[in-house]
């Protein structure tokens, strides 16, 4: 792909810096693009890929240093210009209009503002032309909502191939696709380079950074740690140069399962008419792990809800510590010693504007330690939040500052604490390290193992494979709200959960593919 | 049975009709301008009273009708304009903002009326617009006195909304209207800035408030007095919802509404012993009732009442 | 030049930010007074002495603040929930209209001491129904109660109309549309002699005080306050969103038909379709200048109170009209905004 190595890069980026405070997001960065090359960036959160990309895009303006389209510079701080000159972006969170059309969200801002009148006949033909070019079906008047995540990527795509754009940035764009989408999404990348575009997509999966990209440059704590071509480096050599240190993730003991104190069969779940779980069964036993796997989408929101209190079930049993109960009722879960970690920790773990003491002590306010008779016992609440910040390490806060301040780890820890503090019998862990940095992925996965020594019945719900590798000692797989039979994690490799994960589920018991509609 | 059919046959009803609706016309047709951006803008009750005292001021300082409904729209993109500051660049409370402009506007008006006009035992008075007869259409039995021999700005307002209902389905400052309301930071992404065009649909929205207002002062009546507006903004933010944010709904959500508020006007004579009040509380129930019925089936729009910072997710 | 989020809110702000805000409405409404021709200073300084000149004035500026402080209670509760009852106008006239039906009734019998607590709790009651209207609505439809609560006014003042025109009127009135006077002994007693002061003021104080416990010190207080800053938030830690907010809307339009209650009984008397001149608008205004606080609540509504009633006498020695006092005070909301504004933000180059 390389083949003009002489000419000038058509997108070059020259000792970046930018600091927000005391925090310096990017330390003199340097990346060069050339000509039909698909280049990866790679760098967990926080490394610095998010400022990067907004500073190109004019979102922010830079402290030092340049960017250059085709040896022009551009000008800082305007989002327009990086657009004119033909970059485009994809973000990770799609930046499109549910209540509009297809062609509509590619149209915006492509006409002169105060033309009398869309032209939007040409509009369709051209889209439809790009369309067929790379191979992005879609139809060009469906409303953007009623479209699936991949073919919503497709428009993103093709939106910035609309404008015109030779240089495309995709912000992790696998994150929310299944393998066989992410794989065809890599095709077309690669047919794109080949037709002379030139792309950088930007990840922390080694798996396809390997696969997919001729390049790859490796961002960290704000810096460029490291620059390799694909073909002379290797997956372990990316990993350190991504982390900076060696991950060692801790190691599973062996235990031998207790009693079953959680049971779920032919579990249906339905909200907004929709069935969102689908006669499951799975069950639960004192230390051990159960880990559900899944790509996002596929109904673990309803699952952790239904577990976090938050959803009944229409059809099906459960039976809690051998009891059948029919529902789920927060208070009853918090009562009986469950703890819940929920997928959202901003929107559902914690209430950014009230105090640490108060998020510690708000699912038990109602219990005789913290309130009597109405009435808070604000010293006993606080003295608890002392004890949690001090045991789970939860750093940047006292008991009386604003949750907000937080940082996501340590709010994750202060989550972790609430509920490991009171050895509960069941633990809900819903995606507990997304969005975490490796330091605090590492705490978090200490505190779940720990918990299932003690003698906890573990429930954990991850899009991270590794990570369910790493915990789970049984595994099951969640496709379009049914769950596949478990599997022991000794069994577990990629390729099986892979499959599993697909929905290719050999062993099929419990598994009609029949019925099928779209997870939340 | 017949005394109502009499009502919705007489041709007074239906002239009634579009004059009641006009001023629910521009305003609502103001709202929805205001909120397809993503800005709900309560300081609507306020601004159609400063609007309908404003241009009745002017006109009766010699100006004429129509210099009346420009100054009235003037003022009204101008507490648009304190709108925009305070919620689009600030980010401040939609609600407590907009009330705040309701709350400050109305009582401005009656301070600059009290001020320009001393009390009187009789309100002084300005001659109104005149209905105009279309030539041919007026003379056709029925249809003519019922639709065409209204006041001009009741045509303006008309023409308004289906001027407006082209705008935002088919031009590219539409569409751009629709993605600042749907996603701020798509439009932002796509080079429409939405910072501006929020501050363009509430200014504008705000002066077709304004000139709703003066349409009370200058057309259907022709003198002002405090609270004359009467909850007519708050029942047309309530059709905003009724017409899901359609340009051509709130026409004819509009028009129903009138419908309903002329015939039970017409109803009041015919029954006598029903209080008065009942029938006057009609409009305000019906406006809840539509909001009851149209709140979870209105496609609204995305961002409506969410504050967009540049680079703040 | 941007703006940016403060890290943490400087006390001095806080405290500050209203009477920085009603220092700039005074000095944009200055400028309306100028534009009138009246000298700005003067005029602030005979409201000033309007207010608190005399004995009279100041009993009748604490007369004026009492209703206001119920109303702005109402707005200050239910906005911390992030319910927006923008309804304590029409929640007023039915707890007005409610005690004016019962307080001339047969039940007017009882002795004042039992009467005066029933017909609170009667004004109270009927506040609160009209406010479980629009939060049904919310529940039930997703409809915003702003715009229900605001229409919900004008058919409380229409319902107040009809009552005090029919079955209410009183027959010696002299054909005006007012209600039938409550029993003597149903009336407040005054705090001062030959004054309008009555012990309604101590009934408002000691509301904005229990109110002030509820929030800081007991479970309600805190799930009301989770529920209103991150609704799924709280319902993941197990808080009746649904309960809470019946509950706010139960004390929030209970405080307002309070109100209507107090002044009907510590006042008027009997009810009249101008009761009041906008309290429950008012008390939008004096809940945000209080930032919200209900003891903050209490200064509020003097600052208010001092306004209207100071205007008045400003008026007629000046010739400006009473609306100013509307005007400064409107304007002391929005300035109060943008104030709460910067005590959370900062501008940055």
């Amino acid at each position: 792909m390389t083949n003009d190595t002489s000419v000038t890069p058509v997108l070059e980026l020259s000792h970046i810096s930018k600091r927000f405070g005391p925090i310096v997001a990017n330390d003199d960065i340097s990346i060069s693009l050339k000509r039909g090359e698909l280049l990866a960036l790679l760098g967990e959160n926080g490394a610095g890929k998010t400022t990067l990309m907004s500073i190109l895009f004019g979102h922010y303006t830079p402290d030092g240093g340049t960017v250059r389209v085709d040896g022009v510079e551009l000008p800082h701080g305007r989002p327009r210009a990086a657009i004119q000159a033909g970059v485009g972006m994809v973000h990770q969170h799609f930046s499109l209009a549910p209540n509009l059309t297809v062609l509509e969200n590619v149209m915006t801002g492509t006409e002169p503002l105060w033309s009398l009148r869309s032209g939007t006949a040409a509009a369709r033909r051209k889209l439809l032309a790009i369309a067929e070019r790379f191979g992005l079906g879609v139809d060009p008047d469906a409303r953007l909502g009623d479209l699936s995540v991949g073919e919503q990527q497709r428009v993103e795509i093709l939106k910035a191939l609309y404008n015109d754009a030779r240089i495309l940035i995709l912000d992790e764009p696998t994150a929310v696709l299944t393998n066989i989408e992410a794989e065809r999404l890599f095709s077309t990348l690669r047919e794109m380079a080949r037709q002379g575009l030139s792309l950088i997509f930007i990840s922390h999966k080694l798996d396809e950074v390997m696969a997919a990209a001729d390049r790859i440059v490796v961002l960290r704590g704000g810096k460029v740690a490291a620059e390799r071509k694909a073909s002379e480096t290797n997956k372990a050599e990316l990993a350190e140069l991504m982390v900076g240190h060696r991950v060692t993730r801790p190691k599973r003991e062996p235990t031998t399962p207790g009693e079953t104190v959680f049971e779920a069969s032919r579990l249906t779940v339905s909200s907004g008419g929709i069935e969102r779980l689908k006669e499951i069964d799975f069950f639960l036993r004192e230390g051990e792990t159960l880990g559900i796997i899944g790509v996002s989408g596929n109904g673990q929101a309803s699952l952790s809800q239904l577990m976090s209190g938050l959803a009944k079930p229409a059809t099906g049993e459960m039976r809690l510590f051998g009891e059948p109960v029919t529902a789920l009722d927060v208070h009853d879960l918090v009562d009986a010693g469950i703890g819940r970690i929920p997928e959202d920790r901003h929107r559902q773990g914690a209430i950014g504007e009230m105090a640490i003491w108060e998020n510690a002590v708000l699912e038990r306010i109602r219990q005789p330690l913290f309130s009597r008779r109405g009435i808070v016992d604000r010293s006993a609440g606080q003295a608890f939040a002392a004890t949690i910040i001090e045991e789970f390490d939860v750093r940047g806060g006292t008991p009386a500052s604003r949750t907000r301040l937080l940082s996501g780890g340590n709010m994750q820890k202060l989550i972790l604490g609430r509920n490991l503090y009171r050895r509960p019998r069941i633990l809900i862990a819903a995606q507990p390290t997304r969005g975490l940095d490796e330091g605090a992925v590492a705490a978090v996965h200490a505190r779940i193992l720990e918990a299932r020594k003690q003698g906890t019945a573990v429930l954990l719900i991850s899009e991270d494979l590794d990570e369910v590798i790493g915990l789970a000692d049984r595994i099951q797989a969640i496709v379009k709200g049914r769950l596949s039979a478990p599997i022991a994690a000794e069994h577990a490799d990629p390729r099986r959960l892979g499959l599993m994960m697909s929905g290719d589920w050999t062993s099929g018991d419990g598994v009609s593919g029949e019925g099928n509609s779209h997870a939340p | 049975m017949s005394a109502f059919l009499d009502i919705i046959a007489s041709a007074g009803l239906w002239a009634a009709v579009l004059r009641i609706a006009t001023p629910l016309i521009f305003g609502t047709l103001g709202a929805l301008l205001s909120e397809r951006s993503g800005v709900l803008n309560l300081g609507i009750e306020g601004i159609m009273t400063f609007g309908a005292m404003i241009g009745w001021l002017a006109v009766f300082n010699g100006a004429d009708l129509w210099t009346g409904m420009l100054v009235a729209a003037l003022s009204g993109a101008l507490f648009g304009l304190v709108h925009a500051a305070m919620t689009v660049s600030l980010g401040l409370s939609q609600h407590v903002t907009g009330l705040g402009i309701t709350l400050f506007a109305s009582s401005l008006s009656y301070y600059i009326f009290r001020l320009a006009v001393p009390l009187a035992s009789t309100p002084p008075t300005v001659t109104p617009f005149q209905p105009i007869s279309v030539p041919g259409l007026s003379d056709l039995p029925f249809i003519g006195p019922a639709l065409f021999t209204q006041t001009l700005p009741t045509y303006l307002s008309i023409v308004i909304a289906l001027l407006l209902a082209y705008i935002v389905y088919r031009t590219p400052l539409g569409l751009a209207l629709r993605m600042s309301g749907e996603n701020p930071h798509a439009a932002e992404a796509q080079g429409v800035d939405p910072i501006r065009i929020r501050y363009g649909a509430i200014m504008a929205g705000s002066a077709l408030m304004a000139m709703g207002g003066a349409f009370l002062t200058l057309s259907a009546f022709n003198s002002f007095f405090p609270t004359m507006v009467q909850g007519r903004g708050w029942i047309c933010i309530a059709l905003v919802v009724f017409a899901s944010w359609r340009p051509g709904r709130a026409l004819f959500g509009a028009l129903l509404f009138a419908f309903f508020d002329a015939f039970q006007l017409r109803l009041q004579t015919v029954l006598g012993n029903v209080p008065y009040q009942m029938f006057l509380m009609m409009p305000y129930i019906l406006s809840i009732a539509a909001l009851a019925v149209m709140a979870r089936r209105a496609r609204v729009p995305q961002a409506l009442m969410q504050p967009y910072r540049r680079g703040e997710r | 030049m941007r703006l940016e989020r403060r890290e943490h809110r400087p006390l001095v702000l806080v405290v500050l930010s209203p009477i920085l805000a009603v220092v700039a409405a005074l000095a944009i409404a200055g400028m309306l007074i100028a534009a009138a021709g009246a000298p700005v200073l003067e005029a602030y300084g005979r409201i000033l002495t309007g207010a608190f000149g005399t004995r009279l004035a100041a009993t009748e500026t604490l007369t004026r603040a009492t209703p206001l402080m119920l109303t702005g209670l109402a707005a200050a509760i239910a906005f911390r929930a992030r319910l927006w009852n923008i309804g304590a106008e029409g929640q007023f006239y039915l707890g007005a209209i409610m005690v004016a039906a019962l307080g001339s009734s047969a039940l007017s019998g009882l002795p004042g001491p039992i009467l005066i607590p029933f017909l609170f709790a009667a004004g109270a009651i009927a506040g609160m129904a009209l406010m479980l209207v629009p939060l049904w609505l919310r529940l039930r439809f997703s409809v915003d109660e702003v715009v229900t609560s605001l229409l919900l006014n004008f058919v409380a003042v229409l319902f107040v109309s009809m009552m005090i025109d029919g079955p209410l009127k009183d027959p010696l009135a002299f054909g005006w549309p007012q209600s039938m006077p409550v029993a003597d002994h149903a009336l407040l007693p005054k705090l001062v002699e030959r004054s309008r002061l009555h012990i309604g003021l101590v009934v408002a104080i000691v509301a904005a005080l229990l109110v002030y416990l509820l929030q800081a010190r007991t479970v309600f207080g805190l799930q009301s306050r989770a529920a209103g800053l991150n609704p799924e938030g709280a319902v993941f830690a197990g808080v009746p969103l649904g309960r809470t907010l019946v509950k706010v809307a139960c004390l929030s339009g209970g405080l307002a038909g309070l109100a209507g209650a107090i002044e009907v009984m510590g006042v008027k008397s009997y009810v009249t379709t101008d009761l009041s001149p906008g309290y429950g608008y008012a008390g939008i205004i004096v809940a945000m200048l209080a930032n919200l606080n209900p003891l903050g609540v209490i200064a509020a509504a003097l600052f208010t109170a001092t306004m209207f009633v100071g205007a008045d006498g400003m008026s007629r020695a000046m010739g400006i009209p009473t609306y100013i006092a509307d005007v400064t005070v409107a304007l002391s909301l929005l300035t109060m905004l943008v104030a709460i504004f910067f005590t959370q933000y900062r501008i940055r180059r």
